[in-house]
């Protein structure tokens, strides 16, 4: 196991050196990064660059083939996904994954399973301890509502929302977890001007008045720009360049992996 | 009771009498919190002292900007306590508006509710020189800002707290000092001429139209309200925060304005007032509901809903209901009248008010027949929004009731409906010259409408006596009449109609975005906004046949000929319609000429490059393509 002494209780995720491969294809080579204590960190690049790939890795969806990640100094890289959301690290996903026919009350209740302690028993019978359980997390559940202007849907259907919502339901989702790192997928991805800069809105929120760390994919260039504090551009499952958000702009090989590339996306 | 003079001393009298009883609610985060009595008026105390330590004073103005919450009526009732004035503005204002209306009372604290209010009030912050204090009440988004002027509600309190122990008695001492004939309450008018002017209500006027009120319709200390119209409004303050405070009912404050019909079902209001524009909504809204349910529910509420007009039509004639409609009336109430007045949150209404502007008597009459008891109240804000009330036994769509005891009215030779009483302002503020023109010489107020009391000694009320006109012919043409038998269509949400000086009529529709989206959907007729829907030939041949049906209706001089859909809906934000939906005509004329042009010169297309403004004030241009209809 890597020494994780020395490494700065500033560093959330340590990224070291990690390496994934799917068969003959190399995915994610020898990638390392710090994603620092309340910042946003956003992970950007071409079609096929690997990003999703790393999100996976962190979200213990993937294990890793080489390489490490560390949690809060901790090694997570062989960690299952299930208790990677108990340590703390809650994600969002580029296509929604919510239950449609549940409400988004009932999501978001779900998205508190991994803080319930209750057993079956004691839930089922609904008293003493396991109420008051119930109840404590509605209250928080009650709160992300609240947070992101949901009041009015509480009750409604998420299948029948429309698609910014259900974004914003799945956002509402992984905060019930109440997670130390927050990952999204894509966030804005297919969104409107309007329903973009809401989830902006939002994502700033989270990390400025809950101080969650948040880690982004996002192919909006101008989004991320705006809202990040470091940038990884990422091209062939390489790392090709980090920096604020200026730094990379700047740097000759973001421009030509992006202009150099078929999929061509302006570099705001 | 004894009578008290100011709103604040009912106040302390309720927290008194009847401390542990609730004042108030809010919901919030799903749940509804009560305050009650001694809750309230500690509450008020802090907030009172607070802004005392900030410098307000007597005769000092509070401006109040947001959605109905506890923290803004009691940031009225502080303003008074101190012998100020409170302005409520409308929240959804554009800053020009607001900017107006502030710099024009001289508001020297606002209370803003949260961060997009805040925003606004900074950004017209140098057209307010007489603003020393802003306040926030929703601490959200609020960190990163610096500007000296700003202070949290808790803060305020808190500075209110140790005002309190510094000055001991001062609170007392102040609301003592209060009078029946201080000003408590500017309202600003909406105005659908002109800017708007500032009506000054006393404590005197005020608790004298809330008195009038409770007697009128029995108002008990169990009773329960939904605040949910506009502060700004005067009938949220007398028929919400003034009846509240005379008899110790309940205010309810919605969780947010996006979930009133649902809040509106959990309280469970024991009396409901509402502007025609919300009646409509709630008829297209049944409607609709009542149109996309299943084949057997359909049934069910298109034949109840035609017994009902029909017991309601006999019952407004004064005839005998036969024994078979009557039981099916029984069976009615038991399957479909109940059931929808339980939705609608209306089963333990005993009153529901319509008042502000004309409706439509198909609209009324629709609700009655549901057994909802719909009766009109006739008012306006110079006099405390209140002039006459109709008896639950006589409710009718023509008429707007008869006077209420203790308001005297009568009809000047012109045909005006002029009011006198306890409940009449004492002037617009800083506008004297507006002041004298709208009383007369004899002291009564000049409403500008035009009436008369029919032999029952009812009002009723014409239209806006300016509004009336004539035809080409002289027959007499009241566009509001056409524009309410047209709204009563649920495709149309508003509709404006021109025929003084011209030979026939023709009317400016726009069309309800949501019932039509959703008959579209039902059509799979694919459409983008409103624009794009607006135009669609189906849609217009929609309209068409609801006009057709209209028409039918109406004595054959008085039939709409022409018409168009209007590419975009009527909005405030555009100086169409004031903040309470009334049409401003002049304004309206004005825009459109080229329309009314076209209408009368025959033409089958019209092109229009309209301003549209953003909430945030700015402007845009978006070029209409118009084509004119011919109804049939």
């Amino acid at each position: 196991m890597t020494d994780t002494a020395g490494s700065g209780g500033g560093v959330k995720l340590q990224i070291q050196g990690t390496t994934k491969n799917f068969g003959g294809v190399r995915a994610v080579a020898n990638v390392s990064a710090d994603v620092q204590e309340g910042e946003v960190f956003a992970i950007i690049g071409p079609n096929g660059a690997g990003k999703t790939t790393m999100l996976n890795m962190i979200s213990g969806f993937y294990h890793p083939d080489g390489g490490s990640i560390l949690f809060e100094g901790r090694d997570i890289s062989q960690t299952g996904a299930s208790n990677i959301a108990a340590l703390g690290i809650g994600r969002t996903f580029q296509n929604i994954a919510l239950f449609r026919g549940m409400t988004v009350l009932e999501n978001l209740m779900l998205g508190r399973h991994v803080l319930m302690k209750s057993g079956v028993l004691a839930s089922f019978l609904y008293w003493g301890p396991a109420q008051r359980e119930e109840v404590a997390h509605r209250e928080r559940v009650e709160e992300i509502i609240d947070f992101l202007n949901l009041t009015d849907l509480r009750k409604a259907p998420t299948g029948a929302l429309a698609y910014g919502l259900q974004k914003r339901v799945e956002l509402g989702r992984a905060l019930a977890a109440e997670p130390r790192l927050l990952l999204l997928d894509e966030p804005m991805a297919g969104m409107n001007q309007e329903e973009k800069e809401d989830m902006v809105r939002y994502v700033l929120d989270v990390n400025q008045e809950w101080g969650t760390t948040i880690a982004l994919i996002e192919h909006d260039m101008g989004v991320v720009m705006d809202i990040s504090d470091h940038v990884m551009v990422m091209d062939m499952g390489e790392k090709i360049s980090q920096g604020t958000p200026d730094e990379v702009r700047a740097d000759p090989k973001v421009i030509e992996a992006y202009l150099g590339s078929s999929d061509h996306k302006e570099v705001a | 009771m004894a009578e008290l003079a100011t709103l604040p001393e009912y106040m302390l009298r309720n927290a008194v009498e009847m401390g542990g009883q609730p004042a108030i609610r809010l919901k919030e985060l799903g749940i509804w919190e009560s305050y009650t009595w001694s809750q309230y008026a500690a509450q008020v105390r802090e907030l009172s002292l607070g802004l005392a330590s900030l410098g307000f004073g007597r005769e000092d103005k509070l401006g109040i900007i947001g959605t109905n919450l506890p923290r803004l009526y009691w940031a009225q009732v502080a303003a008074q306590c101190l012998g100020g004035m409170a302005v409520p503005v409308y929240q959804d204002g554009i800053a020009k508006e607001l900017a107006f209306v502030l710099q024009h009372a001289q508001a020297k604290i606002i209370v803003a509710e949260n961060q997009e209010q805040v925003d606004k009030i900074l950004s017209i912050r140098d057209e307010l020189p007489d603003l020393q204090w802003l306040i926030y009440s929703d601490e959200r988004g609020m960190v990163g800002y610096d500007e000296d002027i700003l202070r949290s509600y808790a803060e305020v309190q808190a500075a209110g707290r140790s005002f309190d122990s510094a000055n001991a008695g001062y609170f007392d001492a102040e609301v003592g000092k209060g009078k029946s004939s201080d000003v408590a309450l500017i309202c600003y008018t909406s105005g659908t001429t002109g800017d708007p002017k500032g009506v000054m209500l006393t404590h005197g006027n005020l608790l004298s139209c809330g008195r009038i009120f409770v007697a009128n319709e029995d108002v008990r200390a169990s009773d329960n309200f939904l605040a949910y119209l506009p502060m700004a409004w005067v009938g949220d303050t007398v028929y919400g925060l003034v009846i509240s405070l005379l008899v110790g009912a309940t205010n309810n404050c919605p969780e947010r304005p996006s979930t009133v019909m649902r809040d509106l079902r959990e309280i469970g209001p024991t009396g409901i007032i509402a502007p025609p524009a919300i009646w409509e909504g709630m008829l297209s809204d049944l409607q609709l509901r009542g149109a996309s349910a299943s084949p057997m529910k359909r049934r069910a509420f298109t034949y109840f809903s035609g017994i009902a007009q029909r017991i309601e039509d006999l019952k407004f004639d004064g005839k005998n209901i036969p024994l078979g409609l009557s039981l099916l009336g029984k069976l009615g109430e038991f399957i479909v009248f109940g059931p929808i007045r339980d939705q609608l949150g209306m089963r333990r209404a005993r009153w529901c008010l319509t008042g502000g502007a004309p409706m439509g008597p198909d609209t009324f009459r629709f609700f009655r027949g549901f057994g909802i008891n719909l009766k009109q109240v006739y008012g306006m804000t110079e006099v405390g929004g209140l002039v006459s009330l109709q008896p639950d036994n006589q409710a009718s769509p023509d008429t707007v009731g008869a006077p209420c005891a203790g308001i005297e009215v009568r009809i000047a030779d012109d045909g005006e409906v002029q009011v006198k009483g306890e409940g009449v302002f004492v002037g617009y503020f800083r506008q004297e010259e507006k002041t004298a023109e709208a009383m007369s010489e004899d002291g009564w107020f000049r409403t500008g409408d035009a009436g008369l009391l029919n032999e029952n000694g009812h009002l009723v009320i014409i239209d806006r006596a300016k509004d009336v006109g004539k035809l080409g012919d002289g027959t007499p043409f009241s566009p509001q009449f056409v524009e309410l038998k047209l709204k009563f269509s649920p495709f149309i949400n508003e509709a404006v109609s021109f025929g003084d000086g011209q030979p026939f009529v023709s009317a400016m529709v726009a069309i309800d975005f949501e019932t039509v989206g959703k008959w579209a959907e039902g059509q799979t007729l694919p459409y983008t906004n409103y624009m794009d829907l607006s135009q669609k030939p189906e849609v217009v041949a929609l309209i068409s046949e609801e006009i057709r049906k209209i028409n039918q209706g109406l004595p054959e001089v008085s039939r709409i000929k022409r018409f168009l859909l209007l590419s975009k809906d009527l909005d405030a934000d555009d100086n169409e319609i004031t903040r309470t939906r009334k049409l401003r005509r002049g304004f309206i004329a004005e825009k459109y000429g080229p329309v009314i042009k076209a209408f009368y010169g025959g033409e089958q297309e019209v092109e229009l490059r309209l301003a549209v403004t953003f909430e945030d004030g700015s402007e845009s241009f978006v070029d209409a393509h118009m084509t004119i209809q011919e109804a049939a």
